[in-house]
Parts: structure tokens; C-alpha cells; sequence
């Protein structure tokens, strides 16, 4: 039902996590975006800001509810998709190539996913 | 255990999707989402299931007296086919739940009360109403389906002669016949809209909830959930028990002093909301000035010092705006007073608005 790219790693707050050389490129998954419901909202950091591993750095609100945004990394934002302040549904329409942000000097990851884990995971929980 | 109402089998087949509610299994919304359901009521029309909600009769003799004493609107100069918005209190003034009451005959009333407070307030009626008063919670029985929008009237159309269909708001006809599926229709409901709320035999709800779907199909009807019900609600500033009105609130300080009338003899409540005097405290509106949106319970500041709290909160698809309502110090409360909601942590600034939000143009 859901869309979960090969190429990704997930984490179980449903973040998306993509490699591109030393810059790590953050985003939701299919599952949250789906599980939110229209997404009216983001609350995004700064460029240079600092995010530290599994800790909120953003949240993405919708209609329904607020939910915080994890950060699967340590490491120092270099990019923000400010696309998402004016159209936050672009989240909905797609999480994958709308992603949010973009760190580098990545000193500490968490244990990610691999798509086929992540399914299961997102399965599991009914 | 939550139960199902007699269109759950439909919801599943329209890929709702289903959350607990109220001790009900209900559709928060279909794959459409809230925000063009709650557009499709604004503009077309949108199909609820609200069977979830409870129905409690009141027959004999005395079941106006029993009414009257019972909740805090009058019922006395009340014509039959008419439909009444009330609260009922407790003895402390506060809001045991709120409900409409139909006149179906002069010694027979048709109340509709909210799911979640059903049982509670089966049992308050019931230790309360005068003797000759008969109460029956007939809520399993029967189902509800509520078809809300300006393309209301089209739809129903197809389906009833023009002399089966209310035209005055809050108002119904007890015995009309859809595709012989006996069905009491009235002109209520919870969108701020206009439209139609029809009442069958649970056992015709499936048959009832697919003929509207396939007759409102050339107005652009979609199914709509909970999410929808609950956004248009706020957006028409509805109140809802639990946010706005609860025990601890009376209806003067929820801002619905219109259904209280304290020139009646006596009603459970009265002693106490006369002892209380002028409520302290005031329903209002609350715009968004910074970026945010407020949910429930935030509370409001005014130069730091709290002077309320928000009762309902969210995005508003329709008026495209971040909106709650809050209850506040009713000294602060003027329009155009610009205070702080503290939004998880952080204090963002909102201005104080007139309610309605949203109403519609007749």
C-alpha cells in the first residue's frame, strides 16, 4: 500500500534517510506522511543549526495533530527545503522527493533500516 | 470493545480509515482527506455516518414537565415537528451534555445526545423524570446519516416529493419514505451548513447510505469522516462537548446563554448559575498572528499573565486560517486584544476575534 524506495534507510519515527558523499538528506516516509493526513505546517531549523541524534529538530502538523521530527543524525544543517513553508502538502503529494533537510559533518547516526526492515516495522504497527 | 455502527462494513469497503471514537469504530476520514471533505461540505455536499450518536425517547403525560426540568431550554411554547438545541446541567450549573430535542407529539420527544455521554445521561434522565415519564435509550435501533451542503437539497430531491422535506431550519417531518425505507428527515446538523440529517432503522442504513452515494454522485458527493465533522464544527464554532462545554463549565460561560432560560419555573442547574450571577469568563475566537497553529488546551497570556486557555484548535480548511476557540477572563476578552498562546513551549502571538468564524449566506 505503501511506498518504501530501495535505495532509502528508515528509521522507527519514520524518517528517511538518503547518502549523497558527506551530506546526509532527511525526509518522511510514505507511512507518516499518510498517518498525519493533510499536512498544513512545517516547523523547519536553520542552515547551521545543529541536530543531534533522535532528537526533534522540526515538526510537521496537520490538520489532525502535531508530530515532532527526529533527527536521525548528529551533525550541522547545511540545507532547508523552505519550499515547505509556502506548500506543506508538497509532504503529502510526495515525501520522497520533497525532502526537508540537508546535514554534513555527521559525527553520529542511529541504527537505520533498510526498506524491507521498515516495511515490516510499519506493518507491525497495524 | 468498541462497537460498530450498522455502516462499518460500508466504511471499510469506501477505505475509510477507521479510529476509535466515542466507544465507536468510525472513519477519521476517507482517502479524499479532511481538508477536501470538509471543502466538498462548503461547497457541494458531503455523506456522514454519525449513528454513533445516542438516541434516548421520552414518552407520556409528563414528559414535558420531565424535559423541562431536566435541561435548561423551554420546551412549553414548542410546535410538534420542531427541533430544540439544549444543554443539561448538573446541579452545579455545569454541562452534563448538550443535545437537540425533537417534538414528535405532544407527549413524545426524540432526543439526540452525544455518543461518548449516552449511558451517563440515560441514567440522570432516568433518576430524574417525574413520575408518568417514560425513557427508553433506543440508540442501537437506529441510524444516522447526515447530508450537508449547499447541493443538499438537490440530492434529496431525487429522492423525496417536495412536501416530505423540511424547509425551515431545525425542523422534521417523523414519517417520509426513501426507496420504501421508512425515515425521519430534519434540517440539522454539525457543518454550519445547510442540509439534512435522516434517521431509518438500522437494518436500511447500508441500502439508504448507497442510494444517497449513487444519487449525489452527479453533485460531486464524497463520504466524509470524523476529521471533516470536527473541522467544520470549529470553523461554524460549534461548540463540542468535552472542549468547549464540560462539567466544570456552564453553559453562560460557553457563550450559549441562548439556550438557558432562567425565566422557567425550575430546572436542575438554575439554584446554581443564579448563585454564580454573570459568568467570569467568556467563549472567544483566536486568530493566528505568528507562524503556528494552536491546539487544545494552550494556554493564553496577556502581558505573562494567564488569563485563559484554548478549547479547540486547527488549520481551517474553508477560511484557510489557523483558528481556536478559547475560553478567557471575560475582562480581557474584546476583540482586537492581542495576546500569547503558549504552543508547546513557545509563546506566539494571536488575536482576540468575533465568533462565528464561518457563516454561511443564506
Amino acid at each position: 500500500m505503501f511506498n518504501y524506495p530501495k535505495k532509502l534507510l528508515y528509521t522507527e519515527t519514520h524518517e528517511w534517510v538518503k547518502k549523497e558523499g558527506d551530506i546526509y538528506v532527511i525526509g518522511i516516509s510514505d507511512y507518516a506522511q499518510d498517518a498525519l493526513g493533510d499536512i498544513v505546517f512545517v516547523n523547519l531549523p536553520e542552515v547551521d543549526d545543529e541536530v543531534f541524534v533522535q532528537e526533534p529538530f522540526g515538526d510537521v502538523e496537520s490538520v489532525k495533530a502535531v508530530s515532532d521530527l527526529y533527527s536521525p543524525v548528529t551533525g550541522v544543517i547545511c540545507d532547508v527545503n523552505e519550499e515547505l513553508l509556502d506548500n506543506p502538502a508538497l509532504l503529502n503529494e510526495d515525501s520522497y522527493k520533497n525532502w526537508i533537510i540537508k546535514v554534513e559533518e555527521v559525527s553520529e547516526t542511529e541504527e537505520f533500516l533498510d526498506a524491507e526492515s521498515y516495511r515490516e516495522f510499519c506493518e507491525s504497527q497495524g | 470493545m468498541e462497537l460498530k455502527t450498522p455502516l462499518y462494513d460500508i466504511h471499510l469497503q469506501e477505505s475509510g480509515k477507521i479510529v476509535p471514537f466515542g466507544g465507536y469504530l468510525l472513519p477519521v476520514q476517507y482517502p479524499t482527506g479532511v481538508i477536501k471533505e470538509h471543502l466538498a461540505v462548503r461547497e457541494n455536499c458531503g455523506l456522514f455516518d454519525v449513528s454513533h450518536m445516542g438516541v434516548i425517547t421520552l414518552k407520556g403525560e409528563t414528559a414535558l414537565a420531565s424535559l423541562n426540568y431536566l435541561l435548561t431550554n423551554d420546551f412549553t411554547n414548542m410546535d410538534q415537528g420542531k427541533v430544540r438545541y439544549s444543554l443539561m446541567c448538573n446541579v452545579n450549573g455545569g454541562c452534563i451534555d448538550d443535545l437537540i430535542v425533537y417534538k414528535l407529539a405532544q407527549d413524545y420527544y426524540f432526543l439526540v445526545v452525544n455518543a461518548s455521554n449516552r449511558h451517563k445521561d440515560y441514567k440522570h434522565m432516568k433518576e430524574h423524570i417525574l413520575e408518568g415519564t417514560i425513557i427508553e435509550d433506543i440508540s442501537d435501533s437506529v441510524a444516522i446519516l447526515a447530508l450537508q451542503g449547499p447541493k443538499a437539497f438537490s440530492i434529496i430531491s431525487k429522492l423525496l416529493p417536495p412536501e416530505d422535506i423540511p424547509t425551515k431550519n431545525y425542523s422534521a417531518i417523523e414519517e417520509v419514505y426513501i426507496d420504501g425505507m421508512k425515515c425521519m428527515i430534519s434540517t440539522t446538523g454539525y457543518t454550519g451548513e445547510e442540509g439534512y440529517e435522516l434517521y431509518t432503522a438500522s437494518e436500511n442504513a447500508v441500502k439508504l447510505w448507497k442510494l444517497l452515494r449513487k444519487e449525489g454522485s452527479e453533485f460531486n458527493l464524497i463520504p466524509c469522516g470524523l476529521g471533516a465533522r470536527d473541522t467544520l464544527r470549529l470553523e461554524a464554532s460549534m461548540p463540542l462537548y468535552g472542549h468547549e462545554i464540560t462539567e466544570e463549565i456552564t453553559p453562560l460561560e460557553a457563550g450559549l446563554g441562548f439556550a438557558v432560560k432562567m425565566n422557567k419555573e425550575d430546572f436542575i442547574g438554575k439554584k446554581a448559575l443564579l448563585e454564580k450571577g454573570e459568568p467570569k469568563i467568556k467563549r472567544v475566537g483566536l486568530q493566528m498572528i505568528d507562524r503556528g497553529i494552536m491546539r487544545e488546551n494552550q494556554d493564553i497570556y496577556l502581558n505573562d499573565k494567564l488569563i485563559g486557555y484554548t478549547t479547540s484548535g486547527t488549520h481551517l480548511p474553508y477560511l484557510q486560517k489557523a483558528l481556536a476557540m478559547a475560553l478567557i477572563d471575560k475582562y480581557h476578552s474584546e476583540p482586537g486584544t492581542i495576546v500569547e498562546v503558549d504552543i508547546r513551549g513557545k509563546k506566539l502571538k494571536a488575536e482576540i476575534i468575533e465568533l462565528p468564524f464561518y457563516f454561511r449566506n443564506k
